[in-house]
């Protein structure tokens, strides 16, 4: 939690000298709890000051970025419980656990074909995030040759599961040039563990029985020099993690509670009585950090991905579509043509009903910055020039044969302008509510 | 270190709505159906109280629907050829109560008739003894010509009666009034509108203990995140001692998740969309599980591999019941 400015006020020298330019101590104090001046232009102020000053200022849950050779996932740093408050900043990232008790082939024909996975959401290019390598043969020479041979096909970032000193030299090693997390540091091994997280100047995970272990634990790697570390506490049902994971949202955002304020990682698929898929997506809603699954399955990691896209949109700033032309049910170019703003919602709510309606269809989604159709109307991001504008550059013409425009019926209005910017065309006003889409073509589009 | 949880005192709680009557209640259903009641944000135990399960319904027709997805067809079978046998289908799979949509038309395009809607309830009511929703086609006109005559068919059996809307709640509310059942209030997204409506239907003399707040949700990847936020900021309103946000929600995963085209399309789709049947029953599983956590006290679904699903997370989330 930040600090007033007389909290602030109590660790400065209180000599109103002026050498950081305000007239008294207390001025500065006020400026530095507003975030306008820094400490550092106060010349006299002691080391153990700066540093409680500093830690007051750190973000209650703190940053881990893990790197790959190319590539990076941050988790962390978040500052509300509902997405509604602010937003949620840092997507969990979802891994997919493989065992290097794996042939060596095998090992990369599944890393490779797990990292070339992508789909495309609105726009938006969606993909694995990484890989979690597990030394399950204990052996070092065995965890390194796997790493080498995820890496052979690979440069997302990695998690290391080594439960010992060894193990995760042998893989911070074959992870050379990368940024892994290192999994975990527990009661017994934590020292070594440390060292190894320190010197490598990797994150550590670490591991407990329960909360207060966790906080334990936590405090002596920060003591031993490790800072950026991530919990888990190792939950394994829907109630365990609901549970679990608030608290720990909870004590780090509002009790400001250091020993907890990082973020979580989780593996849904541990207890194989639990649907994974299902598991994931309430981390996903609730407080996951780095997700690591058991299983790849492109259907289900595409719905885990939606998934967080969507509560891990900005709610100030809606997902936008991108302006283009759009295909329904193939289209030929007989086709009708329909245009629409690029609002998510928006789109969505037509593609929907033209999709459901079984017409084929083409939608021209123009550049309206996001905003619905009356919103960006009467904002002036959907008007005849910016529809004209965008069927040109969409290359409208090269796709239907016919000169017929569907315009939404609430921007009626547009018509009589739009037809004087696209010569040639007939303007159609269409209905006003997407449901309506379905008869307003029974009705009124004839081939 | 002794670390304690951080607790919330929260001052109100959800409203206690009861669906469905026995004999000694003026109905012919073999027991109530009671959503809402906690005093907490969901699954919270260690901070408050959750003395009912949300309720899982499964979506039957009154015919066999002409546009639902192939995968529902053959999870359904020839179950769907007659209401009544359905709604078997659908308490044999673990429904807690049949969620009913009247069509809009035959099978032969022509418009549906109160007479029929009338005897396709009746013969639910009888096939099994869960409670009951009844909704109309979704258009304004139709769904009051049909819903009244069902209301008076079902007569003290504390149906769950829809859908009200800002613009057409009236009529509906006035047969619930008149035959003792209950409605569905329906908004489109809006914390505001949500309990505009509530108190409009309150007004009309229906008490707040029959009425199950629809916030309108929107599937995954298709506005979800929408739905979720409205969603958890009414039931912090309630919580927080806002009355007219108290009532128990209802969303419709199952509708929401089947019409996208992940869930609906199997052929020329991208690769990486997965196998088809997988994807389309994640799709409404994981819209259902997000809005299991955003607040959902009624949970009305399409395929009962989802029911099934979801009540293995519900009997984790509260403990199994028997």
């Amino acid at each position: 939690m930040a600090l007033t400015g007389l909290e602030i006020y109590k660790l400065l020298p209180q000599t109103n000298c002026k050498d950081c330019g305000y007239p008294t101590c207390l001025a500065f104090a006020m400026k530095l709890a507003a975030k306008q001046a820094a400490l550092k232009d106060c010349p006299h102020v002691s080391e153990e000051a700066a540093a409680k000053l500093e830690s007051a200022s750190a973000p209650p849950i703190t940053l881990v970025e893990l790197k790959g050779d190319d590539g990076a996932v941050k988790v962390g740093n978040e500052t509300v419980l509902f997405r509604h408050e602010k937003t949620f900043y840092h997507k969990p990232g979802l891994f997919w656990r493989l065992r290097d008790t794996e042939d060596g082939d095998e090992l990369k024909r599944a890393a490779a074909e797990a990292d070339a996975y992508h789909v495309d959401y609105v726009g938006i290019d969606l993909y694995l995030d990484g890989f979690a390598v597990e030394a399950a043969s204990s052996d070092p020479a065995t965890f390194n040759a796997a790493i080498s041979a995820v890496k052979s096909v690979s440069k997302k970032p990695l998690i290391l599961i080594a439960p010992s000193g060894d193990l995760a030299k042998a893989g911070i090693e074959a992870a050379a040039g990368s940024r892994p997390l290192l999994h975990a540091a527990n009661g017994e091994n934590w020292e070594e563990m440390a060292e190894v997280a320190k010197e490598a100047g990797v994150p550590l995970a670490v591991q407990a029985e329960d909360l207060d272990g966790l906080a334990e634990l936590t405090q002596k790697l920060k003591e031993a020099g490790v800072e950026e570390l991530v919990l888990d506490p190792g939950v394994t049902s829907y109630r365990d993690s609901l549970e679990q994971l608030t608290s720990i949202r909870r004590l780090a955002l509002k009790q400001t509670f250091r020993p907890l304020g990082f973020p979580v990682i989780t593996f849904p698929g541990a207890n194989s009585e639990v649907d994974e898929t299902l598991l994931a997506a309430e981390q996903i809603a609730k407080y996951g950090g780095l997700i690591v699954l058991e299983e790849f399955n492109p259907a289900s990691l595409y719905a885990l991905l939606v998934l967080r896209q969507n509560i891990y949109t900005d709610p100030q700033k809606p997902i936008q579509v991108q302006p283009g032309i759009y295909e329904i049910n193939s289209p030929d170019e007989n086709a009708p043509l329909m245009a629409t703003t690029n609002f998510s919602i928006t789109y969505f709510s037509i593609a929907n009903e033209v999709e459901g309606s079984g017409w084929p269809g083409w939608l021209l989604v123009t550049d309206a910055e996001g905003m619905s159709v009356l919103t960006a109307w009467a904002a002036g991001k959907f008007d005849a020039e910016r529809i004209a504008k965008d069927a040109k550059t969409f290359d409208v013409e090269g796709k239907v044969s016919h000169r017929k425009l569907i315009i939404p019926g609430h921007v009626a209005v547009l018509s009589g302008e739009l037809e004087e910017e696209m010569p040639g065309w007939e303007i159609m006003v269409g209905p006003r509510e997407a449901v309506d889409i379905n008869s307003y073509l029974k009705a009124m589009w004839s081939n | 270190m002794t670390i304690e949880i951080p607790k919330e005192k929260y001052t109100g709680a959800v409203r206690e709505v009861t669906l469905g009557a026995t004999a000694d209640e003026g109905g012919t259903r073999a027991h109530t159906l009671t959503i809402g009641g906690e005093s907490t944000l969901p699954y919270l135990q260690f901070e408050g109280t959750i003395p009912n399960r949300p309720a899982l319904a499964l979506e039957i027709r009154d015919r066999k629907p002409d546009d639902w997805s192939p995968l529902l067809l053959q999870a359904w079978g020839e179950a769907m050829d007659d209401p009544g046998e359905w709604a078997k289908a659908a308490e044999a799979a673990g429904a807690d109560l049949i969620y009913m949509v009247l069509s809009l038309t035959d099978a032969d395009g022509e418009p549906n008739t109160p007479e029929y809607a009338r005897a396709a309830v009746r013969k639910v009511l009888d096939a099994t003894s869960l409670p009951m929703a009844v909704v109309g086609p979704g258009q304004a006109e139709i769904d009051n010509e049909l819903i009244v005559p069902v209301a008076e068919e079902a007569e003290g059996e504390r149906l769950l009666l829809g859908i009200c809307e800002e613009k057409n709640y009236r009529t509906i509310v006035a047969a619930a009034l008149a035959h003792n059942h209950l409605v569905q209030s329906k908004t489109p997204m809006d914390v505001n509108l949500s309990k505009q409506l509530v108190i409009l239907i309150h007004d009309m003399g229906l008490p707040l203990e029959r009425i199950v707040m629809d916030p309108t949700t929107g599937a995954l990847g298709y506005g979800i995140e929408y739905g979720y936020s409205v969603m958890e900021r009414l039931r912090l309103a309630a919580l927080g001692g806002d009355q007219m946000t108290q009532q128990p929600m209802l969303v419709n995963p199952g509708e929401e998740a089947w019409r996208v085209k992940e869930a609906k399309v199997g052929e020329g789709v991208p690769e990486n969309w997965g196998d088809w049947e997988r994807r389309a029953l994640d799709w409404e599983a994981v819209t259902a599980i997000a809005l299991v956590h955003s607040g959902a006290n009624m949970l009305v679904l399409r395929h009962p591999e989802t029911l099934r699903r979801v009540r293995s997370v519900l009997d984790d989330l509260l403990g199994s019941q028997s």
